[in-house]
């Protein structure tokens, strides 16, 4: 990596409201694993001036190229997931009652007593419990299995929805305080910062977007994404759990994977994927340089797209980046606004300072 | 002159460098500069991948031969730390598949030179030693004169020890198959195939390196190295394969079933050797070769597996015997043409 | 040779043919198939391939249809006073095996010696304490030969596979019993729709493919799409019928539906194209919901290379996995019909509706 990249042009994102109309449409679409068409929809209005750069694979990925101007520019895949965790709707149980599955990794307990969104029309339907008053000690002891919970869309209802249709909850996105409130900001708050990439793109790489399908089900869409663009290196953009809240007997915390506040967090090692030792100093030493805060995501379970994209073809270095958020998977996650807007910031920094030195293989470790 | 005195000194020399460095899947670079030295004059092609695979190419294809990759795994299991304390504890995860209990009085030592115990929380009755429940000691007295911190990496500490018959160290698997292989690819003189040597990375967290490795080698064949269980010790798990019975030949694992025409190949090489060999079937496991096997259209693949008991402590046996047994059949095999 | 389903589907079912083991399969299935295509081939994991080429002008988009042909079953692991120990080879639930009728495929003398042979249970007292009651682990099991032990040891070697012995049996109301119909039912299918295939007129090149290794792991499958590329695919496999123990998702009575699978896996706009032919030729079709994808070929297909749309058909079947599974012979034809008609309609230009809204 080298000193002589100036930032060209001074990156400073805002939270206007464009800002918070744009993600109240992403948070608030329903787009569960297998069917992202609402999210799909979306960015194709958003990126209208890529249209000739833009399609949508076999799978339904929107791949979109950004084209530098620089001779020596890198090529470097940035992916962001389309889809949320929901349900799908898949047998009718009576009039306007429905058994569902859920898809990808939905806590059941989350479930019960909730609102949710059905369809593309989001028809409105609840996930309902019984009176309290008619349960026993022993049954409240124990969890609600998903094969006895229903959906409920009212009477007549079966009209108003078909068995096949995805559901998810039914949360607006709310601004609270410093902090936003949603569903789905896995990872609707990566599509909307790639989106951001892309219209303010540096001269010196060709970005290669991928907005991809069915990261909840096992990193499926990145890996055909990664195979089309066969990029230099590899980039995921998601959001990862923020655990970072009091332990009930006042012990000191050790597994907090991130915290609120403390900026973006760089992946050291997931589940999926062993981030490469050069990008992940790229991303720390640009965050210093720029001032912007970073932390370390603990290294630990789970996995984003580059677990996808690091092994296409002959191999792709990658690393990821996240904005943390608490409550993932659950109707409705936290995320602060400055954690966001710095994630936005680094990545807009790091990527204007790369070149293609940075995979040399004297520079590794 | 060499005599086989030497010739085995030097190996087994050999075989303590490789299992003495450092290097837990992803922090790969001290034992990839060794082997590099190592084989630098043997081969005809060197070269680093994306992830950092070290690949050697011997030869170049000629009458009935093909392109063969052969893959041995230089990384090993080890621990990343995950959170420093106030008083200088360092918390961690484990990197492959590290047992609890393997980690009980155990010493480590970090990429950057620091070295360390593990220590156990005190347990509920009847509760079972977890890694949660662990912590390493690097002797710091505070966050701030602890030498480590969030990412770093370690391995596990024993040292070598040699029992006569039979060898001991640390991370036999998969360095011992990458003294094997490297062994045969000093010996092999003459040969009608094109011979890749992969000395792969990250196996232990996914057999990674060697999905990309395969990709780019785009192979014709391709033949694995690594360590199997024994079934030879006291009420172990039900295996035939046992210590000192020669090198076994993989006929499947959990990762994937290797191509009966491999393993036909292999077992008529080794009876022509007049050597004896094995029959592996592991209910566990995975190596390289299924990540061979799955690459682009499909490839015939096999695993050439060196017996070891104790896999995944900090004491790992094998046997001297079955070494120069199997760096024999690997080179019987990958010197002929390749008739499946 | 005209093709006759019933004799052929029986004659699958009557050999073993293991994951990476699918010799014995893949002949018979070869001549059948040699007959109803224009070029066959087989890859390096042993898949049989077989092409038809349209008759619409070159370049010419297509199709490729999926079948698994491997079958599960047992191997030896070790040789115990002429007993054999066995693990798994697929998902076998060890609480069928006892009493298992079987075949032990020896190799040990460099021919093959197909012994049969039985699962058995040993007298409890012979076992640690753990396994006195409840089902046996497998661990415990052994297969007898019958054999003396030397004889044995000459013949067997461990890694030696071991298939289940069951004969076919025609049942009552076209239904027929045996092992592996889980997926050779759909190998039928496929013949089926070839055979009907090589009476229409077909645009499109079809590319029938007897996959291996598809219960270990899909791995056949995954490098015969990498090979082929196709414009599309559809993966037929069983899926599960109503009748004791079945139920669930899978709401599919024997003999009256050809399952689709709606789902992570399947391309919603191939989905609706196949749904129009079936209603249009009045075969009916239900929706078989996989949310978060299936556990068939169809989940390697569609990640090869930058990816292909799938379309997934079912089988209905009772008992998966045991050598006892049940199917409808009506079904296979529907299915295989269907598949026929499929294809034989598809215009050149078909791929420009296959896409995402």
């Amino acid at each position: 990596m080298t000193e002589k990249m100036e930032i060209s042009a001074k990156f400073d994102p805002q939270f206007g409201e464009q800002e918070l109309d744009l993600l109240n449409r992403l948070s608030n679409a329903l787009a569960v694993s297998g069917d992202e068409q609402e999210v799909r929809a979306i960015v194709y209005e958003e990126l209208k001036e890529f249209e000739d750069n833009m399609h949508t694979d076999a799978m339904g990925n929107v791949l979109v190229t950004r084209k530098g101007s620089d001779p020596e520019r890198i090529r470097v895949m940035i992916a962001a997931h389309m889809d949320e965790v929901g349900l799908m709707l898949f047998k009718e149980d009576g009039d306007g009652l429905f058994e569902f599955k859920v898809i990808g990794g939905v806590d059941p307990r989350q479930l019960v007593g909730k609102p949710v969104i059905i369809g593309r029309d989001h028809v409105p339907g609840v996930i309902g419990a019984k009176a309290i008053h008619l349960t026993t000690k022993e049954e409240r002891e124990q969890v609600l299995k998903v094969e006895s919970l229903r959906v409920d869309v009212g009477l007549g209802g079966s009209k108003l929805v078909n068995i096949g249709d995805r559901a998810t909850f039914a949360t607006s996105l709310a601004v609270l305080g410093p902090s936003l409130r949603g569903k789905a900001l896995d990872d609707r708050l990566g599509v909307f910062n790639l989106i951001q990439l892309l219209k303010n793109a540096p001269e010196n790489i060709d970005l290669l977007a991928a907005f991809t399908v069915q990261e909840e089900l096992g990193l499926r869409g990145a890996k055909v994404a990664a195979y089309h663009f066969n990029p230099d290196i590899g980039l995921a953009m998601d959001s990862t759990p923020a655990n970072d809240m009091p332990d009930f007997d006042g012990e000191p915390v050790s597994s907090y994977n991130t915290k609120l506040d403390g900026g973006p967090a760089i992946y050291l090692m997931d589940g999926a994927t062993i981030g490469d030792h050069r990008l992940v100093k790229w991303l720390t030493e640009t965050a210093d340089a720029e001032g912007i805060p970073w932390q370390y995501r603990q290294p630990g379970k789970g996995g984003t797209d580059a677990g996808s994209i690091h092994k296409t073809r002959s191999g792709v270095p990658s690393v990821s980046v996240s904005v943390p958020q608490r409550y993932l998977h659950s109707a409705a996650g936290m995320v602060r606004i400055a954690d966001e807007l710095n994630t936005l910031k680094l990545m807009h920094a790091a990527l204007s300072r790369l070149d293609k030195t940075i995979i040399n293989p004297q520079e590794r470790n | 002159m060499e005599t086989t005195t030497n010739k085995n000194e030097t190996f087994q020399n050999l075989l303590q460098t490789l299992v003495e460095t450092p290097g837990p899947s992803g922090s790969e670079h001290l034992i990839r500069q060794k082997i590099e030295q190592e084989v630098r004059e043997f081969a005809d092609e060197i070269y680093t991948d994306a992830l950092g695979n070290l690949i050697v190419r011997k030869d170049s294809k000629g009458e009935g031969g093909k392109r063969v990759m052969v893959s041995a795994h230089v990384d090993e299991i080890g621990l990343m730390v995950t959170h420093i304390d106030d008083n200088g504890f360092a918390r961690f995860i484990m990197i492959g598949g590290v047992s609890p209990y393997t980690c009980l009085g155990g010493r480590v030592l970090f990429m950057n030179g620091t070295q360390g115990v593990i220590g156990l929380e005190r347990l509920d009755k009847d509760e079972k030693p977890s890694l949660e429940k662990m912590f390493i000691d690097t002797g710091a007295t505070s966050k701030e004169d602890c030498k480590i911190s969030v990412g770093d990496v370690c391995g596990f500490e024993r040292p070598f020890l040699d029992l006569g018959k039979r060898l001991v160290a640390k991370s036999m698997d998969d360095r011992v198959a990458v003294a094997v292989a490297i062994e045969a690819l000093k010996r092999i003189e003459i040969t009608p195939n094109e011979i890749f040597f992969v000395f792969s990375v990250q196996e232990e967290v996914g057999i990674r390196g060697a999905i990309t490795a395969a990709y780019g080698v785009d192979p014709e064949v391709g033949i694995a190295v690594d360590v199997t269980r024994t079934g030879d010790t006291p009420k172990s798990n039900k295996m035939e394969v046992a210590l000192g019975k020669g090198p076994a030949i993989k006929v499947r694992d959990s990762s994937f079933i290797a191509d009966p025409k491999v393993v036909n190949w292999m077992v008529r090489e080794a009876k022509e050797q007049g050597m004896p060999y094995q029959m592996e079937v592991l209910e566990a496991g995975g190596t390289d070769g299924a990540a061979i096997q799955r690459t682009r259209a499909g490839v015939p693949a096999g695993c050439l597996s060196i017996p070891c008991r104790y896999i995944h402590s900090p004491s790992e046996m094998v046997d001297r015997e079955d070494l120069e047994h199997s760096v024999s059949l690997l080179s019987a095999l990958l010197s002929k043409g390749i008739q499946l | 040779m005209s093709f006759e389903l019933l004799p052929f589907l029986k004659s699958m079912i009557s050999v073993a043919g293991l994951s990476g083991y699918e010799d014995p399969i893949r002949d018979v299935v070869v001549p059948v198939w040699k007959d109803l295509s224009d070029h066959t081939w087989i890859n390096s994991h042993g898949g049989l391939h077989a092409i038809r080429y349209g008759s619409g002008p070159e370049p010419r988009p297509k199709v490729m249809i999926a079948a698994h042909m491997d079958a599960i079953g047992l191997m030896v692991t070790g040789i115990d006073q002429g007993f054999l120990r066995i693990t798994q080879v697929g998902g076998v639930d060890p609480r069928i095996l006892p009493g298992q009728m079987v075949t032990v495929h020896a190799t040990n003398t460099g021919f093959t010696a197909e012994l049969p042979a039985m699962v058995v249970m040993p007298a409890a007292h012979l076992l640690p304490k753990d396994a006195k009651s409840g089902p046996l682990p497998q661990k415990y099991l052994l297969v007898d030969t019958g054999l003396h032990p030397d004889e044995v040891e000459r013949l067997v070697r461990v890694g030696d596979v071991i298939s289940f012995a069951t004969e076919p049996r025609e049942l009552s109301g076209e239904t027929i019993s045996g092992h592996t119909l889980d997926n050779r039912a759909s190998v039928a299918a496929t013949t089926v729709a070839l055979d009907l295939l090589s009476r229409r007129k077909h645009l499109w090149d079809v590319i029938a493919i007897a996959t291996a290794q598809e219960e270990v792991g899909g791995i056949g499958a995954m490098g015969s799409a990498f090979d082929i590329m196709p414009d599309f695919a559809i993966v037929i496999d069983v899926t599960f019928a109503n009748g004791p123990g079945g139920g669930g998702m899978g709401n599919f009575d024997l003999g009256k539906t050809v399952p689709l699978t709606w789902g992570a896996c399947d391309h919603p706009a191939l989905y609706n194209a196949m749904k129009a032919t079936a209603d249009e030729y009045e075969i009916p079709v239900t929706r078989d919901f996989s949310p978060s994808g299936s556990g068939t070929d169809a989940w390697d297909v569609q990640v090869a290379q930058a990816g292909i749309p799938v379309v997934e058909l079912g089988i209905p079947l009772r008992y998966m996995h045991t050598p006892v599974e049940v199917v409808s012979i009506k079904d296979i034809k529907r299915a295989g019909r269907l598949m026929a008609e499929f294809i034989s309609d598809l215009p050149l230009d078909f791929m420009n509706t296959v896409k995402w809204e």
